[in-house]
């Protein structure tokens, strides 16, 4: 490997787009038959969910705690897409496996191209970093974060983000009850 | 450069509004957020049993609920029956048993649990039917969020969120230290 290659993928490690940059538009396999853009999401808030790979136990985790988070994220009436570099079949079965509620896309062809527009793009390993970008709704990104690629980042970092963005409050322990975030998520 | 995350800390910190064991004057407080259902939690519970024991009347221990219903159906009812014992006086009796019979969740073992518990069982049905303990166990849940929970259990010591392992010898030299910074 020549020392150019090492110094560029070095560099690739620490640039995850920052706050303030538009967010890099993208058309990905949501599904066999179907793709989904960012474009098309305008006017919402949107989560990219990078993680490294389907059915390894750390993205379970993540994943699945992002599954339940879901009806949070709707209160802001933000999109959560998954994105990984594994391809659709192999995101459909772990989709069903873990029940998810929500898209993954598949980075698969050409591979990383998304992840790489977004700074998040594992030279080393061919898989992405996991990392999360809140997205407004004009396409701008107002939140980002890389993980350590074995630590499951929770939730809390992009649910503050989507309150800065909003200025609407979550429906934490102190000042909400459920009823009355059910009838908040109704009106959103 | 993406954002940084400050250390996730435990919001509301351990307090009156939890189920505790152990001295409110102990040097170190352990919160854990658990799913019954969990069979990482399950792994844990014996540990934790351990540790308490060992480590006696300088720790405080808590349990907040984090139900993954997505994958484990019967895990918010189990919440919720943990809590109906609780107003019954016999929430960590109820905690332990649950976690010794994590198979078996469904509703009919949970009122065998209470029977067994000698809870009034008619009051511990109707509150499971009425849904009477959701709205604590979702604060619970909301207050993981909050904290960075990231998974099932997540252990939280003297507020702060632990990321090492939970097997007994980290587990306990981790306490320790925290005993003596206190």
């Amino acid at each position: 490997m020549s020392r150019e290659t090492v110094e560029i993928q070095t560099q690739n490690l620490t640039s995850a787009l920052p706050a303030g940059v538009n967010a890099p538009d993208f058309s990905l396999p949501a599904a066999p038959e179907r793709k989904l853009s960012l474009k098309e999401l305008r006017g919402r808030p949107v989560i990219l969910a990078f993680y490294p790979a389907d059915w390894s136990p750390v993205c379970g985790d993540q994943m699945a705690l992002y599954n339940e988070i879901l009806p949070e994220f709707k209160r802001f009436d933000a999109e959560l897409l998954g994105i990984s570099v594994d391809g659709v079949w192999c995101h459909r079965a772990y989709r069903e496996h873990s029940n998810l509620h929500f898209p993954l896309l598949a980075d698969f062809h050409p591979k990383g191209e998304v992840a790489q527009s977004y700074g998040v793009y594992r030279f080393q390993d061919g898989t992405c970093e996991r990392a999360l970008f809140v997205i407004d709704g004009q396409g701008r990104i107002s939140w980002s974060y890389v993980s350590p690629i074995d630590v499951n980042p929770g939730a809390d970092g992009i649910l503050s983000a989507l309150e800065n963005l909003t200025g609407k409050g979550s429906s934490d322990v102190s000042n909400e009850t459920s009823s009355k975030a059910d009838a908040a998520g109704r009106q959103a | 450069m993406s954002a940084t995350k400050p250390v996730a800390r435990l919001t509301p910190p351990v307090g009156k509004r939890d189920h505790l064991q152990g001295s409110p004057n102990a040097a170190v407080t352990m919160c854990e957020f658990g799913d019954f259902e969990c069979p990482y939690c399950g792994a844990a519970q014996p540990i934790i049993k351990a540790v308490q024991r060992i480590v006696g009347e300088r720790l405080l221990f808590t349990f907040r609920h984090f139900p993954l219903t997505q994958i484990h159906p019967h895990a918010e009812r189990a919440a919720e029956a943990a809590e109906a014992a609780g107003a019954q006086g016999k929430f960590w009796e109820m905690h332990d048993l649950l976690f010794e019979n994590q198979r078996t969740l469904d509703d009919w073992h949970l009122l065998e649990f209470a029977s067994q518990l000698g809870l009034d069982v008619k009051r511990f049905s109707r509150e499971l039917a009425e849904g009477v303990h959701r709205e604590r166990v979702r604060e619970d849940f909301m207050s993981g969020v909050r904290s960075g929970v990231n998974g099932t259990p997540t252990f939280f010591i003297n507020n702060v969120r632990y990321d090492g392992s939970w097997q007994m010898e980290e587990l306990l030299d981790t306490l320790e230290r925290a005993s003596e910074r206190f």
